[in-house]
């Protein structure tokens, strides 16, 4: 057996058995379905619960504006004038008083909301639109529109997209397009932070140990690294993957035994085009369409490229970060390096991607080797031009290697230097070995 | 001669600081060569130049002839004065582990590993972990992962340092009979009395240099300077005559040795022209002699006079 698998074989064990790691692969699927399961519980408990409202319409205006919903009541008392529905609101301990002012010309200033608590912004949004609906109609019918005719003059146009070799995309696609990038670029973060650690932690270990000279009288430094890398991921995708198999089955069961829809936890954060999707069967059918045009053996490759090379790529920096120091406590003051371009990826993808997927800004970033692997992988359901693809790749295999070495350097230097800076044309000895 | 171990004129810099001065040393195959010299002096640096984790700024180092190669990691057995083990680790999985990255296949190391274990008489610690063991306990194992794949060259770095009396023995022994079997070995260690008995050759480094190196009983030779430590039964009525008589005739001083009586003990400087055999009869005047050594310098010794000559 080769070295590098030796030592690849040795991390991989030496992780997995490790008791914290066994605990996490098996805890956090637990905790996570337990979440989801509160949550989810939570969610139906919170709009089970109906709330209502006094309404006080001195105007006279808004008798059949509000209509009952399946979560909030309205109650009219008018007749018993403000004060008096405040005392009953408060009594009855309703959610609130909405009090409307009487009408001055074509203004209505002074509509109150009287609560125990700050209502939702959403139920303020909602006061709001209804009361200013009702009066854009008055204000409409006094011109003498007819809201009939205005009603039916209304048109819904849904703008159709399609290149110049013909093939068509929707701003459906463009939905997905997102969601898809951006769900992998966030995984791809969360891989890197949880994982990269590991790899530091493991680099530091020949150290604490004080192994250190037997191990590197024995193998290269950068053979030593490569494999702590390569069998700390190894590990990381075991532990991933049975999160991944075991959530899932765990989900499948709790949502089986309790009857909880464990989409209802996450549906308060979908977005409006999301529920429409899963209201409309047509939209579904559409949905499925558009996902079958995306470009997935391109998606396929560029995503396994990107994920195992910007985690590479962000784990030899870890490494390097462990190669320079002697425990872990030290280790914090390197973090800056990893994370903000972490977040700075992010950022782009979320903003320069989304907004203008072949932009400069995101083209320059999907470029960049430290911000390429999330960013990249947000283009490329957009469809990248194939020079900026292999010239990202090439570049980030680069980086990586070039990181590892530079970690092995490090590392060699380290256990040498008795906390001297050794100088370049030291570092540059170091190269022949 | 016949060496195992070369090193041309190897110099070293950290920054500012010299750690190795052009030194050369000649390890002959088969010796158990000593290198000595206080902490700083530069040893270390030396040894991790030989096991090829750091490299010479000038200078070359051939093992059996030819330079230093990647291969060569394979004919060393290098025990570092940090001694270290992966703490979590099972102890025969590690051994194996170790001996594997050293080159050797895995049912070779399985074969190597029993017979240390057997020998050693060690073999119930196999499956333990190495914090569970003592750090003795830790430092046997250490030693068998140094030996295991029978190296042309064993490094010892202060190789007795946490062991006890009778373990320090028992692996004194060890490299004597690996030695028997062919192994180079090199010893470094602050503490030169040491390994003094062990050593055939030895050499001293000094601030970053060499000062003296060869072989150590000629060097012996060369240091010793024909001093005698005697005893004399004499009277009491006699003595402090006798003791005059000695001082006026030869270049004495006390000498300080275990005995049973209160002889008179002098040692007796005799000079490039003195002979023994003359100094032998001439104490015979005086009263029965008990005691007649020659005084042999110790490494210690000739460290200190080289030092202080090459000031």
């Amino acid at each position: 057996m080769s070295v590098l698998s030796l030592i690849i074989k040795r991390e991989y064990i030496a992780r997995v058995r490790n008791k914290s790691f066994l605990i996490m692969t098996f805890l956090s699927p637990m905790i996570l379905v337990g979440m989801v399961l509160l949550i989810s519980y939570l969610t139906q408990l919170n709009s089970h619960e109906k709330r209502t409202i006094v309404l006080v319409d001195d105007s006279g205006l808004f008798g059949n504006a509000f209509v009952d919903t399946e979560d909030t009541g309205y109650l009219m008392l008018t007749d018993q004038g403000l004060e008096a529905a405040k005392i009953v609101a408060k009594n009855e301990e309703y959610y609130g008083l909405i009090h409307i002012p009487k009408r001055e010309g074509n203004l209505l200033e002074g509509v109150t909301f009287y609560g125990n608590e700050t209502p939702s912004f959403g139920l303020v949004e909602s006061i709001e639109k209804r009361v200013e609906k009702k009066l854009e109609n008055l204000n409409l019918l006094n011109q003498g529109v007819d809201l009939v005719v205005l009603e039916t003059s209304k048109t819904n146009i849904n703008l159709n997209i399609e290149n110049f070799s013909g093939e068509k995309s929707s701003k459906m696609s463009n939905w997905i397009k997102a969601g898809f990038g951006g769900a992998a670029g966030y995984l791809l973060m969360m891989f890197i932070i949880i994982y990269g650690n590991m790899v530091m932690r493991s680099v530091i270990e020949e150290k604490t140990n004080r192994i250190i000279e037997v191990i590197i009288s024995s193998v290269k430094p950068f053979q030593l690294m490569m494999g702590k890398i390569l069998g700390t991921t190894l590990a990381g995708i075991t532990q991933f993957g049975i999160w991944v198999i075991l959530g899932t089955v765990l989900l499948t069961i709790a949502s089986l035994v309790f009857g909880i829809d464990p989409s209802a936890a996450s549906g308060g954060a979908m977005s409006g085009e999301a529920q429409a999707i899963a209201n409309d069967p047509d939209m579904a059918a559409q949905f499925i369409t558009e996902v079958g045009k995306l470009p997935l053996m391109q998606l396929v490759f560029g995503f396994l490229i990107y994920f195992i090379g910007g985690y590479f790529l962000y784990s030899s920096i870890y490494a390097a970060i462990g190669a320079a120091v002697d425990n872990e406590t030290d280790t914090q003051q390197f973090m800056l390096p990893i994370i903000m371009p972490l977040m700075l990826a992010i950022y782009v993808g979320f903003f320069a991607v989304i907004d203008n997927p072949h932009g400069t800004v995101a083209t320059i970033f999907s470029i960049i080797p430290l911000t390429s692997p999330i960013v990249m992988l947000m283009r490329i359901p957009f469809e990248v031009p194939m020079w900026q693809l292999a010239l990202s790749i090439t570049l980030l295999i680069g980086s990586f290697i070039f990181t590892v070495w530079f970690a092995a350097k490090i590392y060699r230097v380290g256990i040498l230097m008795y906390g001297k800076k050794p100088t370049y044309r030291e570092i540059f000895k170091w190269l022949k070995y | 001669m016949n060496s195992l171990l070369v090193t041309d004129a190897v110099s070293k810099k950290f920054g500012d600081f010299t750690a190795l001065n052009g030194v050369s040393i000649d390890v002959p195959k088969g010796s158990i060569f000593g290198l000595l010299g206080p902490n700083g002096a530069g040893k270390t640096t030396l040894i991790r130049i030989i096991n090829q984790i750091t490299m010479p700024d000038t200078g070359r180092v051939l093992l059996d002839g030819s330079p230093l190669e990647q291969h060569h990691i394979a004919d060393i057995g290098y025990m570092p004065e940090e001694r270290g083990l992966y703490k979590s680790m099972k102890v025969g999985e590690q051994v194996l582990y170790l001996a594997q990255l050293k080159g050797l296949s895995k049912q070779e190391a399985q074969k190597r590993a029993k017979y240390w274990f057997d020998k050693l008489d060690i073999g119930a610690w196999w499956g333990k972990k190495i914090q569970e063991l003592s750090k003795g306990q830790a430092q046997k194992i250490q030693f068998v992962v140094t030996v295991m794949h029978n190296p042309k060259l064993l490094i010892f770095d202060e190789p007795f340092s946490g062991f006890d009396p009778i373990n320090a023995n028992l692996i004194k022994d060890e490299i004597l009979q690996l030695r028997e079997e062919g192994a180079t070995v090199i010893f470094s260690t602050h503490r030169m009395e040491s390994v003094e008995e062990l050593c055939d050759h030895i050499a001293l480094i000094h601030k970053s240099n060499k000062v003296l190196d060869g072989e150590i009983n000629s060097i012996k030779r060369a240091y010793k300077n024909n001093i005698f430590d005697i005893g004399v039964d004499v009277d009491s009525a006699a003595f402090a005559k006798a003791e005059t008589t000695l001082s006026q005739k030869f270049n004495c001083a006390p000498a300080t040795f275990k005995s049973l009586g209160n002889e008179l003990k002098l040692r007796i400087q005799l000079g490039a022209e003195g002979v023994p055999n003359a100094l032998l009869s001439e104490l015979q005047n005086y009263g029965q002699v008990t005691h007649f050594t020659e005084v042999i310098p110790s490494v210690n010794d000739i460290f200190i006079q080289t030092v202080n000559e090459n000031l």
